[in-house]
């Protein structure tokens, strides 16, 4: 310690100690929440995998009878396909419209404040509560389209397989567009004035802004919002269920679905720790990679001055 | 009052709800110990079961049971979560059979055949029918209670007056009306086919008639490659033709029985038929508006298949309800559960409140009751096709164990949505049978 802090003036060697003394201790509480309820959880989920439980009685060690039950069974691959489409579609239709209206939501004038207050309502809701009235409003036969007679509403929305993902895919979207519009507009309001001054003087006009200066200058916060909804779409439970079991048939089971069946309705709670497990290794996986997609150091900042 | 509000509060915690006064602290003082009861939410069962425990309470008030009300289908997860984390309530609600078999084989539930033989009157009171899905392996683990509940083929006679037409008096029939009602652009069928179970009623029906009950008592058997009779082949097919001849209303697999949008379906006119539980007379009764009263129910059990070998008075559905003791529950506990089956439960009020919604207790001779009800029609009738059914089968999903059942539903789902053949559907059930 007195030999690497020698020759320093005294306030570096206290910056230091306090340094090296206080900040573990400040991450002390979130790693004991980290452990207690993601690590012991995951290794407990893994060792479930290795064994066969009913839910009710002993839990009897099987070795990979469980992982072979679930690699064999084609409803696999068919509910990561139904994870992947989810998740590339919710995507494709989020970021877009998220970047649109975060932008636009980043003026300061008056009434785009109005606006940014009441589009984010829907974070207020409640997934099963939003899940339910959409099953209310696109009934077939008391729904939106029969009570107005407007036959291009009137279809069988949750009963037809690609209509069912439809509807799937613009609900999740309807509920989180106005989150990731929250992180753009936030993202749009921290490029630094100056750019867009410098921009205006060169003569570029509005579109030529946003693709040149806006756009790039959002890497991060696209980065974020992409990994937030990636990860996010892998789990996505709640809606999916109460909006339609995973049906018509199994159009809509996705992973998270298919886990909770097996697990809870079937009482095939070892097979429903190997997708779990299957979920875990393909959410890290994915977020590994969206790291990697922001550069070599994704901690570095763009703002000015930093 | 109070009692019912707390439950329903209680009820719409999405973790397992707490026993209350169940745990340690509450039965310091000993005459505080309370026995728990969780039960399905909303009507018909609600009112009378909650008058049972209230009246048992009063009467008993050193020995009081607590009850915790739970939506349908959230019922089924939760109740089975709670069992195998050892929350279980004591008295444990439950449609018996597979679903029974599974807290058995588990060491979860008492095993009351012991108790049924020193109180045989108990027993001797009610249907005999009705302790099949409660033996497992020749104990007895259940409780019978509350009623007979047999599917019906229920109808719209206001519609079928209006299209000019009689109830099916054959499968060929059927044929006939569903191409009557789609002319006139009423739905035939009403099915609310995103629960699944709702799909299921109709191949137990068509199983029956065409190859008798013999035919799905060879799965519940075990034998191999039980799916594979041409019965049961038949059967599917039949299943598929009736709904690409559009027998179902439109949208069917989005339609939930827990919202009874099916049953609104047939009560509004829009389609003409349903083959439901019978406990959907309560709920259409319930909230229906004048339907019922103004006689535009008309019931009928499932018309024969011609040429089929089932004798047309075979039905299925469930043979009564079951409640069953934990065995993780203090002695204190199941005294007092017992008490409550052998003095509170199907007291003469509750079988007057359960004719009250339109159900037939389980009792013999509670068709005294009917006399002087407003639906004594439709009560004589459950009456008539509980006593006189040769066999009287329990629901598939309810027979198997959970693990098949949900392979079953699964399937039906997707024989229901054209996307597997019969052949498929046989094959993969074949795969899960005994399991």
């Amino acid at each position: 310690m007195s030999a690497t802090t020698a020759g320093r003036t005294p306030s570096a060697v206290a910056r230091e100690a306090r340094g090296g003394g206080v900040l573990p201790w400040l991450a002390l509480p979130a790693l004991l929440a980290f452990v207690a309820f993601a690590v012991i959880p995951l290794v407990g989920v893994l060792l479930l995998s290795f064994t066969s439980w009913d839910t009710l009685g002993e839990i009897k060690l099987t070795g990979f009878e469980s992982w072979r039950a679930v690699l064999t069974d084609p409803g696999l691959p068919h509910a990561l396909w139904v994870t992947f489409l989810i998740t590339v579609l919710s995507w494709a239709v989020q970021t877009p419209s998220s970047i649109l209206i975060g932008v636009f939501l980043a003026g300061r004038q008056r009434y785009r404040e109005l606006l940014a207050v009441l589009y984010f309502i829907p974070l207020l809701l409640s997934s099963a509560a939003i899940a339910i009235t959409f099953k209310a409003l696109l009934d077939p036969n008391f729904g939106l389209g029969a009570g107005l007679h407007i036959d291009l509403l009137t279809q069988d929305w949750l009963g037809e397989p690609s209509l069912a993902m439809g509807v799937v895919i613009f609900v999740v979207s309807w509920q989180f567009i106005p989150f990731h519009s929250l992180l753009y507009q936030g993202g749009v309001r921290q490029i630094p004035r100056s750019l867009y001054e410098a921009a205006e003087l060169d003569g570029a006009g509005r579109v030529r802004v946003f693709f040149n200066i806006t756009l790039p200058q959002l890497k991060y916060t696209i980065i974020t919002s992409s990994t937030l909804m990636i990860v996010g779409s892998l789990t996505f439970f709640d809606l999916i269920f109460v909006l339609t079991e995973g049906g018509p048939s199994d159009a809509t089971r996705a992973l998270a679905l298919d886990m909770y069946k097996r697990g809870f309705q079937a009482n095939l709670m070892g097979q429903a720790c190997v997708i779990g497990v299957i979920l875990v290794i393909v959410g890290l996986a994915l977020a590994l990679l969206l790291r990697r997609l922001g550069g070599r150091n994704p901690n570095a900042s763009q703002l000015e001055g930093a | 009052m109070g009692l019912p509000l707390g439950a329903a509060l209680a009820a719409c915690g999405t973790s397992g709800p707490a026993p209350s006064g169940g745990g340690a602290g509450a039965g310091a003082s000993g005459s505080g110990t309370k026995a728990t009861y969780w039960f399905l939410q909303g009507p018909p069962g609600e009112a009378p079961r909650t008058a049972a425990v209230k009246r048992f309470n009063q009467a008993n008030p050193n020995g009081q049971i607590a009850i915790t009300t739970i939506q349908n289908d959230a019922y089924k997860t939760k109740i089975k979560t709670a069992i195998g984390a050892g929350q279980a309530p004591t008295i444990i609600w439950g449609w018996g059979g597979g679903g029974l078999r599974s807290y058995v084989q588990a060491g979860q539930v008492e095993d009351l055949t012991s108790w049924f033989d020193q109180n045989a009157a108990v027993k001797d009171r009610l249907f005999p029918s009705s302790f099949g899905a409660a033996t497992i392996d020749g104990k007895i683990y259940a409780m019978p209670c509350e009623t007979v509940q047999p599917i019906v083929l229920f109808y719209n006679k206001k519609v079928f007056e209006q299209v000019g037409v009689q109830p099916p008096q054959s499968y060929g029939d059927i044929l006939d009306l569903v191409k009557k009602f789609n002319a006139k652009g009423i739905a035939p069928f009403s099915l609310g086919g995103q629960s699944r179970w709702t799909n299921m009623m109709w191949l137990e029906f068509l199983f029956d008639r065409i190859g008798g009950s013999e035919v799905f008592q060879a799965v519940f058997d075990g034998e191999k490659d039980a799916w594979n009779n041409p019965a049961s082949i038949e059967g599917l097919t039949k299943m598929q033709e009736l709904i690409k001849a559009n027998a179902f209303v439109k949208g069917f697999s989005s339609i939930t029985a827990d919202s009874n949008a099916d049953q609104a379906l047939l009560y509004t006119g829009k389609a003409a038929m349903m083959l439901h539980g019978s406990w959907s007379y309560g709920i259409q009764q319930a909230q229906g508006g004048d339907f019922v009263p103004s006689g535009g129910l008309g019931w009928m059990n499932f018309p024969p298949v011609d040429g089929g070998k089932g004798d047309p008075s075979d039905t299925v559905g469930n043979p009564g309800q079951y409640l069953s003791i934990s065995s993780k529950a203090s002695p204190e506990q199941k005294e007092i559960a017992k008490k409550f089956f052998a003095n509170g439960l199907l007291d003469d009020q509750e079988q007057k409140d359960w004719v009250g919604t339109g159900g037939v207790p389980i009792v013999k001779g509670s068709d005294k009751l009917f006399a002087g009800s407003k639906d004594a029609e439709f009560l004589n009738f459950i009456y008539g096709v509980a006593s006189n059914a040769k066999v009287f089968a329990q629901s598939w999903d309810q027979a198997l164990s959970p693990t098949a059942a949900e392979v079953l539903l699964d399937n039906i789902a997707k024989l229901f949505q054209l996307s597997i053949s019969p052949q498929q559907f046989a094959t993969n059930m074949n795969a899960v049978i005994g399991k």
